[in-house]
């Protein structure tokens, strides 16, 4: 996966994934398991930084996990939740939701001082739009603070797809999403003209009883393949057999299990304010290093000259 | 807060505007729809939840309620 960030990739199918997620909606509660991880892991966060944010935004609501985990924290007096999906988005808790498509906000300018997302932005095709547009979405010196599945996500499933495609069928169709890596992310942070942007990772490891209860979760959770390029003709037994063969001999554990690699990225940034710490232009410094590091000055070695 | 058992709640309103013009909205309580004039399109409200999804949208050249 060496996409340029640059590019709008039109690689998820979005009315799928609003129909993944619509019929999810009604039993998510009993798949959230990640979402709670992770709703947690991004609430430490929001716990790290020493102001109050009175409105804030979670996009990508899902079933309101976040907003269960939140409870109170962050001096958030409002919070807006907005899915893509009407089916989660009716299952949030509270008053102010809605459906909403990350790649076209209809929020108003400066209408936030926070907005989250918690395990969504993957699904979405135009990032660097998105990103750009919940800048705008957010009051000067607001925060953007979002954590959404990256490369190295469902390493474990794909080999096992690609291995028994390849060998069952002779060919293979996008069954696992690619995945954003962490480089990319920063400079798509940097690139939405976020300042102080800031971008990390985690990997959590869950074990399952088989590869099946693994693709019964990610349907449990709204997150089965939604790939514009999948295969749209009806999955074969034996390939699907042949996958969880695979998966099952590269990584079962002694007892059965099977572990999958869900990796996180953290992406953290501020909507830019005239009191916030920039960096100096260059040249505009009023004293010498050396001066300050009580040294001699000397020069760092021949410079480059012309031929 | 004054509204109907279906209504929006007004401080979603304040902060809602067109997903595609990003240009204002007109509440329509009547007919529970959020109408962007200048997009064409008529985003509707359901049990209180605004849907501001274009694919979901009434164009404005429809009849209101009509087949899309």
């Amino acid at each position: 996966m060496a996409e340029n960030a640059n590019d709008i990739r039109h690689v998820f199918d979005r009315r799928a994934v609003r129909r993944r997620r619509d019929r999810a909606a009604a039993t998510f509660g009993a798949h959230d398991f990640l979402f709670r991880e992770v709703a947690d892991r991004l609430c430490e966060r929001l716990e790290d930084v020493r102001r109050g944010f009175p409105a804030a935004l979670d996009l990508g609501s899902h079933g309101g996990v976040l907003a269960a985990t939140l409870a109170g924290r962050g001096g958030i007096e409002t919070l807006v939740q907005a899915d893509l999906s009407p089916a989660m988005a009716a299952r949030a808790p509270g008053p102010l939701r809605l459906a909403a498509d990350e790649e076209a906000l209809p929020f108003a300018d400066a209408s936030f001082d926070l907005a989250l997302s918690c395990l969504s932005l993957h699904w979405v095709n135009d990032l660097p739009g998105a990103l750009a547009q919940l800048r705008r979405a957010l009051k000067p010196d607001g925060l953007f603070l979002a954590a959404m599945l990256g490369a190295g996500t469902l390493d474990e499933l794909r080999g096992a797809w690609i291995e028994a495609e390849s060998a069952e069928e002779g060919g293979v169709s996008p069954r696992v999403s690619p995945f954003a890596d962490l480089a990319d992310a920063a400079a798509l942070l940097q690139r939405a003209g976020f300042a102080l942007p800031v971008a990390d990772a985690d990997t959590i490891t869950v074990t399952w009883p088989d590869p099946f209860a693994l693709m019964r979760e990610l349907r449990g959770m709204g997150e089965a393949n939604a790939n514009e390029g999948r295969g749209r003709a009806p999955l074969r037994r034996g390939t699907l057999l042949a996958a969880a063969r695979a998966y099952a001999e590269r990584h079962a554990d002694a007892d059965g299990r099977i572990p999958a690699t869900f990796r996180v990225l953290y992406l953290s940034g501020w909507a830019p304010a005239s009191g916030q710490p920039k960096p100096l232009r260059p040249g505009s410094a009023q004293a010498r290093l050396a001066d300050a590091l009580d040294a001699e000055e000397r020069p760092a070695g021949d410079k480059a000259r012309p031929k | 807060m004054n509204q109907t058992a279906q209504g929006v709640d007004p401080k979603l309103l304040e902060i809602l505007v067109c997903p595609v013009t990003k240009g204002p909205l007109r509440y329509d309580a009547e007919a529970q729809e959020l109408i962007s004039e200048q997009a064409g399109l008529a985003f509707p409200i359901r049990d209180g939840i605004p849907i501001m999804l274009a694919d979901e949208a009434r164009r404005l050249d429809d009849a209101p309620g009509g087949a899309r």
